[in-house]
This record gives C-alpha cells, sequence and structure tokens, in this order.
C-alpha cells in the first residue's frame, strides 16, 4: 500500500521553513554530522534517512537549538535556533525516540501540563486536548494512567502532545519503532493525516524504510554524518537503479548508497 | 513541579511532620510541666519547646540532624528522574528557558520545606501552648521566625547538594547514596577529624593534668575552625544562640580569670534578640553563601550538561 508519493499531488508552495548551510557538529575529534545543507518546504513529509549512529538525532536537536552547531547556518520557521530557541520551540513540535510521560498522571492531565509550559491558558487548552486526543484515536482512554499504555498508545499521545501547540512543524525520531504492525499502521497513517489535512510539515528520522516509502515526499539519506542523496524517492530510483523499474523498494536504492559510502 | 503534592513522598511527609511535632511538643511538654514546677515563671519559657531535650532530643537538634535528609529526599531524583523516564527531554523542546526547569526544582522544594518546617513548628506551638500554658511574647515569635528561616536555608542547602547529584548521576540510587555519604561526613567524620587533627598540631594529655593553657587554646581553636567546615555546626551553633537568650558565646570553652568570672556573673539576664543576632551574623551569613553557591554550582552544571547526554 503506498499513498501518493512524489511531487505529483503535493501542494509545493516553495517557502523554505527548514534552512541549513553547511551544518557541522562536532563531539570532540568525531564529526557527527558533516556540512549539511538542506532545504524542507512546508507542507513536506520528508524522510531522514540513516542507519544508527548516523547522526538523525544530532540533526534534529540543532534544528531545535538544544544543541549548538561547531559551524554553519539554520533558519527553521525563520527563527535561527541557536539563538532564538524560544521562537522555535513555540511553533515546533518534536516527539523524541521513546518518549517518557509522568506515568502517575492520566493522558489529559500530561496533556494539561504541556499546554501550560506553552503558556495556553486552561480555557483554551481544553478544547485543544479533546481535539488531539481524537486525532489519535485516544479519546476513550484519556482518563486511565499513562503508566498502563501500551507502546502503540504511548507514541500516539506523543503525537497528541506534539499538537496541543498547534505546530506549523514537527520533528518525529523514530516514530514507529518498537511499534506492532498495526500500531505502526495506526502511526503512518495519523501522521500521513496530519500533512494533508493540518497541513503540518513532517520530518521524521527513521531506519525503517518501507514505512519511510509509504508517506514521505521526498527523502534524504545520512550515512557517518554525510548527506549522500536527497530527492523524492522516484528520482532517486532512476538516478541509482535505472529508469522505468516500476517495483522498486526504496531499500534497494538505500542499499547501492550504503554500499558506497 | 506540582508534582510534590500529589505523590506517596508528600504522604510520607506528612506524616513525619504530625508524628514530630506530636512526639516534641508531648515529650518536651511534659518534662518541663514537671521542671518548672514550684518555679516562678522563667523568662522565655516558651523557647524552650524547641530546645529543651526532655528524654530525648530537642526540636533544633533533630532539625539540625535529620533536616538535611528532608532535603535529600526531596531533590536526589529531582532531575535524574526525568531523564530516567524520558521526560526531560521533552520538557527541554518546550518553550520555556532551560533554567527555568532547574529554578522551578529547587524553589518548588524549597516551599516544601518551608510548609513542613512551618507546619512542625506550629503544631508545637500549639500544644505546646496547652501543655505548659505560656503564650510567647514577641520576641519569642522574633527569634522563632529568625530560626524559622535559617532552617530552611539549612535544609534548602541539602536540597541543592542532592539536586547537584541527580544533575550528575545518571541513575537515581546513585545520587540518593552520593548525597547521603555527604550528610554522614559533614555529620559524623568532620567532627571527628577535627578532634584528630586538633590532637595532632596541638596535644594536650587526656588526664588533664598540668596542661599548658596555650595549648589548650590553640588545640580548641583549631578543632573549631575545621569542624566549623561542616554546615551542621555552622547551622546548630547558629540557632542554639538564636533561640537561647542565655548563651552569649558559640564558643564551647572559654577560659575565665577570676574577674571575668565576676563580671560574667553580674549579666545573668538573657541576651536582647540584636545582641543574639550580632553574635550569629557570620554564621548566618555562611549558611546563605553555602546555599547559593550551591545551587550555583548545580545551575551551571544542569545549564552545560548536553541534551544529547538524555
Amino acid at each position: 500500500m503506498r499513498y501518493s508519493s512524489g511531487w505529483g499531488d503535493v501542494k509545493v508552495e516553495n517557502q523554505a521553513i527548514i534552512e541549513a548551510e553547511g551544518l557541522t557538529k562536532k563531539y570532540g575529534h568525531q564529526i557527527a554530522v558533516n556540512d549539511l545543507n538542506l532545504k524542507i518546504c512546508e507542507g513536506e513529509v520528508f524522510g531522514f534517512l540513516g542507519p544508527n549512529g548516523a547522526g538523525k538525532t544530532t540533526t534534529i536537536l540543532m534544528f531545535l537549538g538544544l544543541t549548538e552547531p561547531t559551524s554553519g547556518k539554520v533558519r527553521v520557521i525563520g527563527f535561527d535556533p541557536t539563538r532564538d530557541p524560544f521562537h522555535v520551540k513555540e511553533k515546533v513540535g518534536y516527539l523524541p525516540e521513546n518518549v517518557g510521560f509522568y506515568d502517575d498522571m492520566d493522558a489529559r492531565q500530561n496533556l494539561r501540563y504541556i499546554a501550560r509550559l506553552n503558556r495556553i491558558p486552561d480555557k483554551i487548552s481544553s478544547a485543544r486536548i479533546d481535539e488531539s486526543l481524537k486525532v489519535v484515536g485516544l479519546f476513550e482512554e484519556a482518563g486511565k494512567k499513562v503508566g498502563i499504555y501500551s507502546k502503540g498508545m504511548r507514541q500516539r499521545l506523543g503525537i497528541a502532545e506534539v499538537l496541543i501547540k498547534e505546530p506549523k512543524l514537527i520533528f518525529l525520531d523514530e516514530p514507529t519503532i518498537g511499534l506492532d504492525p498495526d500500531g505502526t499502521n495506526r502511526m503512518l497513517d495519523l501522521i500521513h493525516s496530519l500533512s494533508r489535512e493540518k497541513n503540518i510539515t513532517i520530518f521524521l528520522s527513521s531506519h525503517l524504510l518501507d514505512q519511510v516509502q509509504r508517506i514521505c515526499d521526498r527523502v534524504g539519506i545520512m550515512i557517518k554524518g554525510d548527506l549522500v542523496a536527497m530527492g523524492p524517492i522516484e528520482e532517486l530510483a532512476k538516478k541509482k537503479l535505472g529508469v522505468d523499474k516500476e517495483d522498486y523498494t526504496l531499500e534497494e536504492i538505500y542499499m547501492k548508497y550504503f554500499k558506497e559510502a | 513541579m506540582e508534582d510534590h503534592f500529589s505523590s506517596i513522598r508528600f504522604l510520607l511527609i506528612s506524616a513525619l511532620i504530625v508524628m514530630v511535632g506530636v512526639i516534641i511538643a508531648s515529650m518536651v511538654g511534659m518534662s518541663i510541666q514537671e521542671e518548672s514546677k514550684g518555679m516562678a515563671k522563667p523568662t522565655l519559657l516558651f523557647l524552650w519547646l524547641f530546645t529543651s531535650t526532655g528524654k530525648l532530643f530537642s526540636f533544633v537538634q533533630f532539625i539540625g540532624f535529620f533536616g538535611p535528609l528532608i532535603g535529600i529526599f526531596l531533590g536526589f531524583d529531582s532531575i535524574n528522574r526525568e531523564r530516567v523516564s524520558r521526560t526531560l527531554s521533552k520538557l527541554v523542546s518546550q518553550p520555556i528557558y532551560r533554567d527555568s526547569i532547574i529554578n522551578a526544582k529547587f524553589l518548588a522544594g524549597v516551599a516544601v520545606i518551608a510548609i513542613v518546617l512551618v507546619a512542625i513548628v506550629l503544631i508545637i506551638s500549639g500544644l505546646g501552648i496547652r501543655l505548659i500554658g505560656v503564650v510567647p511574647g514577641s520576641e519569642e515569635v522574633w527569634r522563632l521566625a529568625i530560626y524559622l528561616i535559617t532552617s530552611i536555608l539549612y535544609i534548602a542547602f541539602w536540597l541543592g547538594i542532592s539536586i547537584l547529584f541527580s544533575v550528575v548521576f545518571r541513575s537515581t540510587a546513585t545520587s540518593a547514596l552520593a548525597s547521603l555519604a555527604v550528610w554522614i561526613f559533614f555529620s559524623f567524620f568532620v567532627s571527628l577529624g577535627a578532634g584528630f587533627l586538633a590532637d595532632a598540631i596541638a596535644p594536650i594529655s587526656q588526664s588533664g593534668a598540668g596542661v599548658d593553657p596555650q595549648m589548650l587554646i590553640k588545640h580548641e581553636g583549631i578543632q573549631r575552625m575545621i569542624s566549623l567546615f561542616s554546615p551542621m555546626t555552622l547551622y546548630s551553633d547558629a540557632t542554639t544562640i538564636i533561640l537561647d537568650p542565655m548563651r552569649k558565646t558559640t564558643q564551647s570553652l572559654i577560659l575565665m580569670g577570676p574577674l571575668e568570672r565576676l563580671s560574667l556573673s553580674r549579666f545573668q539576664n538573657p541576651l536582647p534578640l540584636l545582641q543574639s543576632l550580632v553574635i550569629v551574623i557570620p554564621h548566618l551569613i555562611s549558611i546563605v553563601a553555602i546555599t547559593v553557591l550551591c545551587f550555583g554550582v548545580c545551575y551551571l552544571a544542569f545549564m552545560r550538561q548536553e541534551i544529547r547526554t538524555v
């Protein structure tokens, strides 16, 4: 099952929501991210691929201003996250890998807490909490303590939490890792609908290729800190596997890049 | 940060408040009743409620010794619990300044400490008034207030220590043990060590016969100097002076000639509040300083930490 991938029916406004130029991060002598140049447009679903330890999370942290780049420039929703992390975090959601919650509170209390941290008055947030719980399909279970939630439910609650601040852009770090097939499908459907119905730009990192292939407009492949390829999946397929091949998978393309690197 | 109030921990602390308050008040109240039988009302009897030891220990001793545990109890897992449950990375990605996390942790802890102490003191006062039938005068209330503020700062220092460890150590067990180790070090080993060191530098014979007074003074001085490094000594010195107007110095040993003895005996009246304050101002300032310093280190450690290590 594939959703429409590629540029065809995607509304492309050429307004960049993320721009990175020569972005580099070193930990001591080790280079985590090397000279990254990247432009993500509004409304896109961008898949950020790479093996574990390729520098995907570091890149996301730099986009959020949680880690300072060693050199290079970034602009996220028009702000420099290093200098002005506050404005970036106001309108950008981030779902970390294996997100945690306050297990002794129920879902609604968790969301309420995040809403307060975002300075959203309770009157407004009540409606938003209900709405985002409905979007992720947890409205019925909202009164239960989060401690008894399944992994899939927690991950969806994480999305609900991100939606509270009505973001323009969401970073999802390995959103489907450790989920069962059903949970994975629900998660992917959810991400897809966020992009289509709420017009939220999505930047997701993953190493699970078939899933990325299903929902992403464009992908970037990162190996050992270098962005080795970027573009719509068809385009990369043409470039790497030869034209007119219909039954390619992202995995084939990826493995080709991986062997070359 | 509101979570101090809704947890099992808070229940435990409330139980502690009630227990300590009731036990101390009744114990000390009884013994004061017995002691003061047939006596004319002594001055500042009310403060005895807090300083008199009754059968076991006084309230002041209790807070001096176990107060640090309250601070450690409230802070040892404040940061690393958020780390372990993976909520810290979520918190820092919200539009709040990073220092407000650590500030809130500290201030929430201080607020709880303040509530605990005020509650205990109120319980003791209430029960005490019933038992001994003495109403505190304004000076006594002031002394009590200063005592409370000092105690809050003192416990806040321990809170700072434990938060610091919770920033530095990844596991909550390690940070709890490290905080306890510091507590044990200061409560037992510093005073022991002070004694040893003083013996080594200025030896005096144990029999006490033929002691060179010069040597004795030196011995005492060294011992005091070292034990003042312990926040516990600072605190107990300061609070006993504040709560006991009859005491005029923090020195435990004064060499007196007949003339000093005479002049001292002519001033048997309690010290006025201001004079008591003057004696302990250096102690109070030191307590404030170590508390601020401790929180400052904590703050820096937290702000400089890579979020990546979450």
